[in-house]
């Protein structure tokens, strides 16, 4: 008892940003938005982010977090809710999945389109038809054109920190675009980990609240219309300014990554690299099956195949440049995802955007897709070791595999797919 | 200019001072410009507005114009409800814990047509009047979908025509009698519900200003003639707007703390008829028809009458 007593003391003594806790990826965000103090949460149940409701309600309920929650009827007014408070000048904060996320699709294009600094969480969860509650990434795909700046999260501790920067990315005066972070439901939104939450006094040093007016708000000192008629002479440079406004956010999302790592010493860019020195076949993938295939390059590193990975954090703004810098070097290059595209030249829409950024930079190279572990199919290490084994024979033949090759389906030797 | 703090009881009590500007895309003999002035006139600058889509909506403000001089926000169709509480949310938070606006009232206002309170934002005008948001959600209520271009909604009325409901054999206009909104918003028992009426401007500014007054979700549902969705001459409006009360077909409501009050008595009656025969959308009507439109305005004047206790719609006097 003494001791416990001891310990906790010690662990109170040491600065906020060090304290260690364990908690699940749901709890992570929840605390996240706790710490940079939001004004308006809207939320409304889904699984598998529920939890983050729960949790901020709860925060409401002890007065640790001074913040309006409205108990809205459903994810479209949860976004409509949201978007509204913004203008009005609030912090806001909502999450959701999957069907949520797709019943509120009208409205995400609205909040990027008023450029309404948004910051949701999504824990990444299968489509319906079947209805399933596991994770894959189709309801993250599916916003991709949105107008929404898109970061995933590999574990619960950049859970955290990407919750944090979203919102110092989203309310600078140079980007007011929405921001989502995802988190693999279940994956990451359910497992216990290990995370230094920087505490509200460092979260909030590091992602102020700017003074009300900096940015145009419904102010009846300062009348202003929202969300006006855009008529053909001018809707088309309202959208451009949506585009530049896109294009110029990856300064400032490169530079709160950057500075993030200079004060807490987990730096963030647009990608993660790993292994990809001198690596001869590399994957790229998101989330948390980044991890997955960080095991699968240890295994191959050990049987003496230079595998290598480039995982993509910011995925929207698309980070073309960085992408084709890790890859150029590598014999063959492939994408694992858990989203699919159906009828598109290949059914892996990451890898489209890949392919792209090479192609469009000179570089050819033996290419392939893998799609794999949709609703909630458990991705094994063996599986992608078996990818990376494809992906050398593509190498080796100067070939690229014309169709994604779909692991893990019961009953279905992948190699069929390039027949079909 | 203050939101209006007296009561209106004549047209001199109506403040001068505009919020609503001109120069805006409405038709001719619209009734929802004349109600859109008059309400901009009680709410004052000190108002936030939330506007669903619409004819409102589209014909106010085409960019880089706006008739507006409030603070206005447009999100979509489904939503006004849901934007308003998030409006008002965010009032209260900026207010509580960063003093802005401080000792100020900021009334959110929310506005829609039918389409965007009878049917596709219904579920969320219910979620707003369940969570008592302080909101002044006001219906300007035409009985169609007029901006895609008179197209039937869960307003339009029994036997009018429109272009989703057309009179051809086997179909004669609308099938079936109006959606009844008040009893919705009664359902949820949000403390000020009342129907208004731009023939009588005075009672509408009133219940404009009590509506503003009141803190807690309220619902004025306002009667908008469309001069070219209801085939009626475009100085018309007034009087068929009139006529509707006269006739029973429109009663003048309100209902505070769910007592329920008529505003306009109407002693003598006048037949349905002479409101349906100066409108094109009711010309198919036959005479067999319009005895049936008349018994069932019959039964809904004596559920009314019943409801609130005494005869304050009177009985059917041909002149």
């Amino acid at each position: 008892m003494a001791v416990a007593v001891e310990q906790r003391r010690e662990q109170e003594a040491r600065p906020a940003a060090r304290r260690r806790v364990a908690a699940k990826g749901n709890f992570a965000v929840a605390m996240a938005v706790r710490d940079v103090d939001i004004d308006v949460a809207a939320i409304y149940p889904i699984t598998p982010q529920v939890q983050i409701a729960e949790k901020i309600t709860e925060y409401v309920a002890n007065e640790e977090l001074d913040a309006e929650v409205i108990h809205v009827e459903s994810e479209h007014s949860a976004m409509s809710a949201v978007v509204a408070a913004a203008a009005t000048g609030a912090r806001v904060f909502t999450a959701t999945a999957s069907q949520g996320l797709e019943f509120m699709h009208e409205m995400l294009y609205i909040a990027s389109g008023l450029r309404q600094p948004v910051v949701m969480a999504l824990t990444t969860r299968a489509l319906s038809a079947p209805i399933n509650i596991w994770n894959d990434y189709s309801d993250a795909f599916g916003m991709r054109d949105t107008g929404w700046i898109m970061i995933f999260s590999e574990n619960v501790q950049e859970a955290y920190d990407n919750v944090v920067q979203a919102y110092r990315i989203a309310e600078h005066p140079d980007v007011l675009l929405p921001v989502v972070v995802t988190l693999d439901g279940y994956i990451l939104s359910h497992t216990v980990e290990p995370l230094e939450p920087l505490g509200r006094e460092e979260a909030l040093r590091f992602a102020p609240k700017r003074r009300y007016g900096y940015r145009p708000t419904l102010n009846p000192d300062m009348p202003m219309s929202f969300g006006v008629v855009g008529v053909p002479a001018w809707y088309h440079e309202i959208k451009y300014q949506q585009v530049r406004a896109m294009r110029e956010s990856r300064r400032v999302i490169e530079e709160t990554g950057r500075e993030f790592g200079r004060r807490y010493g987990r730096s963030y860019g647009f990608i993660e690299e790993y292994m990809m020195d001198d690596a001869e076949v590399a994957l790229v993938s998101l989330g948390a099956t980044a991890s997955l295939v960080k095991a699968a390059v240890n295994r191959l590193r050990k049987e003496g195949v230079k595998a290598g990975m480039v995982k993509i954090r910011v995925y929207r703004p698309f980070p073309a440049e960085e992408l084709v810098k890790a890859l150029e070097n590598v014999e063959a290059v492939g994408t694992l995802n858990r989203a699919i595209s159906y009828g598109g030249v290949v059914e892996d829409p990451l890898f489209m955007e890949v392919a792209t950024a090479l192609a469009l930079r000179g570089i050819v190279k033996p290419m392939a897709s893998f799609i794999h572990g949709m609703g909630g199919r458990d991705i094994f290490v063996r599986d992608i070791v078996a990818m990376y084994k494809k992906l050398m024979e593509h190498a080796k033949a100067g070939t690229s595999a014309k169709r994604t090759y779909f692991y893990g389906v019961k009953g279905h030797n992948p190699d069929d797919d390039q027949k079909m | 200019m203050e939101a209006l703090k007296k009561p209106v009881r004549t047209i001199w009590d109506i403040p001068r001072p505009e919020q609503f500007a001109p120069g805006h895309n409405m038709c001719q003999g619209c009734a929802a410009a004349l109600i859109m002035r008059m309400l901009m006139k009680v709410v004052g600058k000190d108002a936030i507005v939330v506007m669903g889509t619409g004819c409102v909506e589209v014909t106010t403000t085409p960019f880089p114009y706006t008739s507006w001089k409030n603070p206005w926000l447009h999100l979509a169709f489904e939503n006004t409800a849901a934007g308003a509480s998030g409006v008002e949310a965010a009032l209260k938070a900026l207010q509580r814990k960063y003093g802005v606006f401080k000792d100020r009232y900021i009334k959110v206002v929310a506005i829609a047509g039918d389409g965007g309170t009878f049917d596709i934002g219904l579920q969320s005008l219910s979620g707003m009047m369940e969570r008592g948001h302080d909101v002044m959600y006001v219906v300007y209520d035409n009985e169609a979908y007029m901006n895609t271009g008179i197209q039937r909604s869960g307003a339009t009325p029994l036997g009018a025509w429109t272009t989703t409901t057309p009179v051809g054999k086997r179909m004669r206009g609308e099938p079936r009698p109006k959606k009844d909104i008040i009893g919705i918003a009664l359902a949820h028992r949000i403390p000020y519900i009342a129907t208004a009426n731009p023939a009588y401007p005075t009672d509408m500014m009133e219940k404009f200003r009590k509506a503003y007054e009141t803190r807690g979700p309220s619902l004025v549902h306002v009667y908008s003639p469309c001069t070219p969705g209801w085939r009626i001459r475009n100085e018309h409006t007034i009087h068929v707007s009139r006529l509707a009360v006269q006739t029973g077909m429109w009663v003048q409501l309100e209902i505070e703390n769910g007592k329920p009050r008529v505003t306009v008595k109407v002693p003598k009656r006048k037949p349905v008829r002479e409101y349906l025969r100066i409108q094109g959308r009711f010309r198919h009507l036959t005479e067999e028809e319009i005895q049936k439109i008349q018994r069932m305005v019959d039964e809904y004047v004596e559920e009314i009458n019943r409801w609130v206790g005494e005869q304050a719609i009177g009985p059917v006097v041909e002149e």
